[in-house]
């Protein structure tokens, strides 16, 4: 049986530190796996978050050889190991133990977006009759598993910290599902410009790059966004025509 | 006296799935303060993971469908031993609790005409299972979360339970720790809902998440709640079975209602061979009839690779054993043959199945529209759990409701695919419901100090004992296998009886457990503090299976391999002796009312 090295991020955010761990790897393991091993073994105090080990729920995000990536689904095989993998928590979050970082901001960002708002219904039973074709887009935007993997990726919120001015790729997809699905009535253009900081994405698509459900996040639902709220506010000759309304 | 923070509520959820979410609306919606602890971070629980959809008798794609339907397939599929007055709610209820998830933002595949879709499934007569691709569980807790965060509840991410609090026999809260910091926290609710899930990580193959141990099944046994029938655990027939570290990852049975097939090393069709009496009048007799109702023929019956699960998980294992398996110990699990009948097959598969194309890709590089899937048993799902009222959900404990997989009832024997994710919407909003309405009707009672501080000292004795002490993952890995080898698919006594040894060493061993390290995102403490439920749980099951000397629905006894009437007659029932020992007893089922009888016969046309 083959043996890797695994330089883990270990420590709180007090102190921290890479340590290295030897163990045996077998066919078909997934980086999970291995940190799971060395947690059984060798490292039992080792913090981690994980819930389903199949690509589902997005807990297990992780920095691996420096790449955003879910341990779950990040298979040996894909990396080189003949030299030590790294293992580090998402740069973007405030650390707290080990490869587990404070996502709480994303839930409280997700609170402060207007939620979705039924039209009236199509008929009497209250239900709605909507075509596939017209829920294909928001369908896409909905295999959001929330690992913030584009959020840890996106320079605004990485290198430049706005996490109070941008609310990030993830919920610029999660509004975008709601402004294109066919059956919610609100309007949050004015919100995704005035609080949203939707104009601060200079479309780099590296959070496009990271998405382990392969959503077009910056092609399929920002640009219509930023085009949606461009027509709006800054349109001159819609701005004309609300001056003289 | 500690210093414990005090959390008050009318009404707190443990548990943050779709029951546990479910509940917790209701649960505000009805007036009550409401307060949720979830082991995970909130839209991570094992819901998550559910495929292929859930029940509910729209009709939107055949409109013979409807409740008495739903009903009849539901206890048919659970061999009569289900609470038939749960069936029926469940039956009537989940086409409101579907519709109600559209107007909360689910965004579910369209028919033609616009509305839900619906698709087929094992053991529904009709296609009855609303469903987006096959990640719906995902669509369900994401719509139950991104409605429930502006609801006015609490949630207390991250946070495990201990403990539940009592008072005289009624619940009145629990105590718990945050993973973070590792502190302790009191609850002091005037109702609990317990919403905790299932017991599959007290296995080693398994398709459910961490989180599943057992938690609430204990919980509630300790308070002193009765349990029903927890020998009865599903085991799904299709897991991944390679590469290893992928092993019992579900594979959803939403394959085989989009035509995909069984077949054994030599490429049969095996299923034909053994379709239950039950089931010989609703089940097509050559593969162009099944294909033909995978497609939507009315007229067509459905294929025997759609029969129910505990049958179909049984078939695959004496393929596995008679020598026919796959290379990798499954059988194959076809969906790429049907380019023999769709000219643009590959896209059709990925529309209708993305998480499986992306999942065999990526975890063993298989492309599942080109080759055959390897597939096998893998613990799925527990039927058994807390006995509730089925009206109001509440356990035998009063104050303490439970509901979705930790509740019991609705599926007997052996439950259909697509009734959980319909189970946890009906079945929370009803507990969510009645939890409120009692917290209205009883005053707060006093919190009953000396459990609280018993608890925190049990706690943290792991850490007194540090590197010295027994090392839980391995004591985990160690349960996991027994019950595994002993207590599994296949079971008979004297593997059961030495299970039962094995598991009491490994309760004295878990009382031994050290932990090092600090209280901060310590896993090592958590899976300490989580063995003892699976330890508990695991006992139990394994005497209740002893105790059924029959098989029947998802319990098979190679000592018993016939099913007998006079235990069709009864349901098994565990609660806690006076020595703190599980006491099992027969108690007979649910009387089945005259007007549910003629349903019964009706659909067995």
């Amino acid at each position: 049986m083959a043996t890797a090295t695994f330089r883990i991020w270990r420590g709180d955010s007090k102190q921290a530190g890479f340590k290295d761990y030897t163990t045996e790897v077998s066919e078909g393991m997934v980086v999970l796996d291995v940190v799971h091993k060395i947690q059984a073994e060798q490292a039992n105090d080792l913090a981690v978050r994980w819930n389903c080990k199949a690509g589902k729920c997005g807990s297990c995000s992780a920095e691996i050889n420096g790449n955003p990536k879910l341990m779950c689904m990040t298979r040996l095989n894909s990396l080189p190991l003949d030299q030590p993998v790294t293992v580090e928590p998402m740069h973007t979050f405030p650390h707290i133990k080990d490869l587990v970082t404070d996502v709480s901001w994303n839930f409280r960002v997700k609170e402060k977006i207007q939620r979705f708002t039924p039209r009236k219904p199509d008929a009497p039973d209250g239900t709605w009759r909507v075509q596939q074709a017209d829920v294909d887009r928001p369908q896409e935007f909905r295999k959001c598993i929330e690992c913030f993997l584009c959020q840890d990726v996106c320079h605004i919120l990485r290198d430049h910290h706005m996490h109070d001015k941008f609310i990030g790729p993830r919920f610029l997809v999660y509004s975008a599902a709601m402004e294109m699905n066919p059956i919610d009535a609100a309007d949050r253009l004015k919100d995704l410009h005035d609080n949203g900081g939707i104009g601060y994405c200079n479309i780099t698509k590296c959070c496009t790059k990271v998405c382990p459900e392969e959503i077009k996040i910056t092609d399929n639902a920002i640009i219509p966004l930023k085009e949606r709220v461009v027509d709006e506010y800054y349109d001159p000759l819609r701005r004309l025509f609300k001056i003289f309304k | 006296m500690a210093d414990y923070p005090i959390h008050e509520y009318d009404v707190l959820v443990v548990g943050a799935g779709g029951a546990g979410l479910r509940a917790a609306i209701e649960s505000s919606a009805n007036g009550a303060k409401t307060g949720v602890v979830t082991k995970s971070l909130l839209g991570k629980a094992h819901t998550v993971m559910a495929e292929g959809g859930m029940a509910a008798s729209m009709g939107n794609v055949d409109d013979r469908d409807n409740w008495k339907v739903h009903f009849a397939d539901t206890m048919r599929g659970g061999q009569y031993l289900n609470n038939c007055h749960m069936a029926e709610i469940h039956a009537k209820e989940a086409p409101a609790r579907v519709r109600e998830l559209e107007a909360w933002g689910a965004v579910f595949d369209r028919t033609k005409d616009g509305r839900i879709l619906q698709r087929n499934f094992g053991g529904h007569r009709y296609p009855r299972l609303a469903h987006v691709g096959d990640r719906t569980g995902l669509e369900m807790i994401r719509t139950l979360q991104d409605h429930g965060i502006h609801q006015g509840i609490t949630f207390h991410m991250e946070t495990t339970v201990l403990t539940l609090l009592l008072d005289g026999g009624r619940c009145v809260g629990a105590f718990g720790y945050d993973r973070e910091r590792g502190r302790f926290m009191v609850f002091h609710a005037k109702a609990v809902v317990l919403a905790t899930g299932g017991i599959g990580r007290a296995f080693q193959v398994t398709s459910n998440s961490w989180e599943y141990t057992a938690d609430g099944h204990s919980l509630a046994y300790l308070a002193g709640a009765a349990l029903l029938d927890m020998e009865f655990v599903q085991f799904h027939p299709t897991g991944m079975v390679w590469p290893p570290s992928v092993k019992g990852i579900l594979v959803t049975e939403g394959v085989r209602g989009e035509g995909g097939v069984l077949r054994n090393k030599d490429g049969k069709r095996f299923m034909f061979d053994d379709i239950p009496p039950l089931y010989k009048s609703q089940t097509a007799d050559n593969p162009d009839e099944g294909w033909r109702y995978t497609q939507g023929d009315k007229s067509a019956r459905r294929p025997p690779e759609l029969l129910t699960r505990d049958h179909v998980a049984r078939c695959i294992n004496r393929e596995v054993k008679a020598g026919r398996g796959s290379p990798h110990g499954g059988v194959f699990l076809d969906i790429a043959w049907i380019k023999e009948k769709l000219p643009n097959s590959v896209e059709h598969i990925k529309k209708k199945l993305p998480s499986m194309y992306h999942q065999f890709k990526q975890l063993a590089d298989i492309d599942i529209t080109q080759v055959p899937m390897e597939v096998g048993p893998t613990t799925h799902y527990m039927m058994g759990g807390v006995k509730v009222d089925p009206q109001s959900q509440m356990s035998t404990v009063p104050g303490l409701f439970a509901a979705g997989e930790c509740g019991a009832g609705l599926h007997g024997a052996n439950r259909l695919g697509g009734n959980s994710l319909s189970d946890l919407l009906v079945f929370g909003k009803l507990a969510g419901e009645h939890a409120a309405k009692f917290a209205k009707a009883n005053p707060a009672a006093r919190i009953p100090m000396d459990q609280v501080e018993e608890a925190g000292r049990k706690a943290l004795e792991p850490f007194e004992r540090g590197a010295s002490g027994e090392n839980p993952f391995a004591i985990q890995h160690e349960l996991q296998k027994t019950m595994q080898d002993l207590v599994g698919i296949v079971r008979k006594e004297d593997e059961m009886q030495q299970a039962l040894i094995k598991i009491a060493e490994l309760r004295a061993r878990a009382a031994r457990a050290g932990i090092t390290g600090n209280r901060e995102y310590n896993n090592g403490w958590h899976t300490a503090m989580d063995l003892n439920n699976l330890l508990t749980v695991s006992e139990i099951v394994t005497r209740a299976a002893l105790e059924r000397k029959e098989s029947r629905g998802a319990q098979f006894r190679d000592d018993y391999p016939q099913k007998d009437e006079d235990w069709g007659k009864y349901n098994l029932r565990v609660t806690r002796d006076s020595h703190g020992a599980p006491n099992v007893e027969k108690t007979p089922t649910i009387p089945i009312p005259a007007e549910l009888k003629v349903i019964i016969e009706e659909q067995s046309k």
